[in-house]
């Protein structure tokens, strides 16, 4: 009976373990596939902590909370050879992003220049835009380094015969010294002012925008952005009693104490690595521009818009969309590249994780560390420039 | 940046090389290799140094040969791998050297959680700071708010942070990785101040300083700088032959033989020499080598005391004084354990 039951039912369309099924295949292959990644992976640590442990060598992450005792030469956040190796690595790491912030900014914005100085029709500016990148871009990076340092720390006076180019601003081999506004928590109110003024200016602007489209009544832009970044934070300084106490340098025994210091190290990386990235950056920007037909420029002044107009509405928005993708490799490379700070004593990310690593003997530890750091790092920057390529991206209507 | 890349290949050794530790396999390696890889520094005159004409020489650089001449009676067959302070732990870890024989401290850290084993001491240092002579500095503790200039990776960079912290001193560290590049940015004048052992500031001065008068060491030495070669953890055999040359060196200089009047002592009557020398077999077998293995050392290398004269002592340009070096009959505190 359940024979008949069965033979009368309709063909299951499910599925059948086959290897001649491509979907079955394919499967099979994708799970041996990762099976075997997996296992090599399993291996390799596994292998590892055995062999570690076989050479008593400490692992873990436990030193992350010892207390490191070494010094770090700049930091941005307070540090002493009090705090722990974690506090250590932190004020690495932000170093680090220091340079790669300012870093990226400045390259991006000398390249775009180089770049578009190097198709301009001024015979002589293209030259020298063009040789500016065929020199930079062929010397390697940690030369360049070595020689940005050398120049300060050889071509700059002593300490004690500083250059004092403005009132309060010294120039030697101990990097440049300028006076900053002395400490007050007025400041930190004024800070806090201009965060809240970018913030409001934001959303006043896309209102604004808004209302344009609906109603056609035009936004007055610049003077709402003015009033919230500049406006805003000067009245909270005005509120707050305007101090104009300045905390000016002075030569105190070996050294300049106070006001603000840039390092001859921060200098020569910053600097180094801003050259060295902008000579490729600007290869990026000719190529963008240059992919652009040359018929849009010719229609645009047909239209009667200004050479200004033509670069900024028609041509930069389609140049972006190739100048970004390759653009991105190029932050990522100024950001991996500024490990080379070692070697100057700038100190960085891989700069005290090195320590640390030579100090603990955790090198597995420290390089895992440094790696993750950089993986994150890198993540980071291409979602960002991803999510703008994606917005700059054409749209097919 | 090397170090990183030295330290991601150990990582990599250490996933791959599986088992690696069994008893005596580095001696077996060495022999069948036919040379002794051997770690030392990338420049530092009187310790290792390559001379004018690219050969090794100084010290540490002797260790690794005298090594080499008791495994093959050739103190040439020995590689050299130039290794910065923060190289050479992944190096000697890994198992890319064999031997680490690079001014290195004994630390308690090191001998632990490093994975290091210490043959005896082969230098006793201690950190000291060199300034120019034009500041006037004549004392450490006048050294608050100065800048100095310290390569990374070393116990000196802790000592520093140490000694400042202890005596209420401020101070801005540069801290480089290539001890060439610290010495040059000492020199050019971007720190007041340098710091190494005082061994090392010796040879700095003697060496790389435009006008070496112009240059002053000062008076305090912050801390005791054992300095010795190294084993890896794990092939007690190896870490037993590299012990007992160095201290064949010592107990040579201690009963007056030299690589010159060492042929001599061949009919000595002192049983001791007897057994160091291999007249009385016993002492070269038990550590796996030739009974001879000594009088070849003595023979190719010296005793001690030479090996310190020729690379360090009074009549280089490093110019040191024997001081806590010389033999613990003379004051110092070089002792070798009994030949027995």
């Amino acid at each position: 009976m359940s024979s008949e039951h069965r033979d009368s039912a309709p063909p299951r369309a499910g599925f059948v373990f086959s290897l001649n099924d491509p979907t079955v295949r394919s499967l099979v292959y994708q799970i041996l596939l990762i099976g075997t990644i997996v296992l090599i992976g399993w291996f390799l640590v596994y292998n590892t902590l055995d062999n570690l442990s076989r050479r008593s060598i400490a692992t873990g992450f436990g030193f992350m909370g010892r207390e490191a005792s070494f010094a770090i030469g700049e930091s941005l956040i307070d540090y002493t050879p009090k705090d722990t190796y974690g506090r250590a690595f932190v004020a690495g790491v932000l170093n680090t992003v220091k340079v790669s912030v300012i870093g990226i900014i400045a390259a991006t914005i000398l390249g775009t220049l180089i770049g578009v100085a190097r198709l301009s029709s001024n015979w002589l500016l293209a030259r020298l835009a063009g040789g500016y990148v065929e020199i930079v871009r062929n010397i390697p990076p940690l030369l360049q380094l070595f020689i940005w340092y050398a120049v300060i720390t050889e071509s700059m006076p002593p300490v004690r015969q500083a250059l004092n180019p403005l009132p309060g601003v010294f120039v030697s081999q101990r990097g440049v010294r300028f006076p900053v506004p002395a400490a007050d928590p007025v400041w930190a109110w004024v800070g806090l002012a201009l965060i809240v003024g970018i913030v409001l200016a934001y959303v006043l602007n896309r209102w604004g925008r808004a209302r344009q489209a609906a109603t056609g009544k035009p936004y007055p832009v610049l003077l709402s952005l003015l009033g919230c970044v500049v406006g805003l934070p000067l009245l909270v300084y005005l509120a707050g009693g305007a101090p104009t106490q300045l905390d000016v340098p002075e030569l105190r025994g070996f050294n300049f104490v106070g006001g603000m210091v840039i390092s001859p190290e921060f200098f020569a990386i910053l600097t180094g690595l801003s050259i060295y990235t902008a000579a490729f950056i600007a290869e990026v920007v000719r190529s963008g521009i240059l992919s652009v037909n040359w018929g849009q420029t010719e229609a645009s002044r047909a239209l009667g818009l200004s050479s200004g107009h033509t670069l900024r509405l028609v041509v930069l928005p389609q140049a972006l969309r190739v100048i970004v993708p390759p653009l991105t490799s190029q932050y990522l490379n100024l950001t991996k590249n500024s490990s080379l700070a070692l070697a100057i004593g700038y100190p960085d990310l891989v700069s005290v994780a090195n320590t640390t690593l030579n100090q603990t003997g955790q090198a597995v530890e420290g390089v895992v560390m440094i790696m993750g750091t950089y993986l994150a790092f890198s993540l980071a920057i291409s979602g960002f420039m991803n999510w703008y390529n994606k917005r700059i991206a054409l749209v097919e209507r | 940046m090397k170090a990183v890349f030295l330290a991601a290949a150990a990582t990599i050794a250490l996933g791959v090389a599986s088992g690696a530790a069994q008893a005596g396999p580095t001696l077996d390696a060495i022999k069948q290799r036919g040379f002794v890889q051997c770690g030392v520094n990338t420049g530092l005159a009187g310790f290792g140094n390559p001379d004018s004409a690219g050969n090794w020489t100084g010290l540490d650089v002797d260790y690794c040969r005298a090594v080499a001449v008791a495994l093959f009676n050739d103190p040439n067959k020995v590689k050299f791998t130039p290794l910065s302070a923060q190289q050479r732990f992944p190096a000697i870890q890994s198992g890319e050297v064999d031997l680490l024989s690079r001014n290195t401290t004994v630390t308690l850290t090191r001998d632990t959680s490093v994975g290091l084993n210490f043959a005896p001491v082969t230098y006793y240092d201690g950190q000291g700071f060199m300034v120019p002579k034009k500041l006037g500095v004549k004392s450490a503790k006048e050294l608050s708010g100065a800048t100095v200039c310290v390569q990374s990776g070393t116990t000196t960079e802790l000592n520093l942070a140490d000694y400042f912290r202890t005596n209420n001193l401020q101070y801005n560290p540069v801290v480089i990785e290539s001890v060439d590049e610290v010495n040059a940015a000492y020199f050019a004048g971007r720190c007041d101040v340098l710091t190494t052992d005082a061994s090392g500031l010796a040879g700095t001065r003697a060496a790389v300083a435009p006008n070496p008068d112009d240059h002053i060491i000062l008076p305090e030495i912050i801390s005791k700088e054992p300095l010795a070669p190294a084993v890896r953890h794990g092939d007690d055999q190896w870490f037993d032959i590299v012990k007992w040359t160095v201290y064949g060196a010592i107990a040579a200089e201690e009963k007056g033989i030299t690589s010159k009047n060492l042929d001599e002592f061949l009919t000595s009557k002192d049983p001791e020499i007897q057994r160091m020398l291999g007249v009385a077999p016993g002492m070269g077998g038990a550590l796996g080598l030739d009974d001879k293995w000594l009088y070849n050392v003595i023979k190719k290398m010296g005793n001690y005391g030479e090996i310190f004269e020729r690379n360090v002592g009074v009549k280089t340009p490093l110019k040191l004084e024997r001081g806590l070096n010389a033999l613990w009959t003379k004051g110092g505190m070089q002792y070798a354990m009994p030949f027995r």
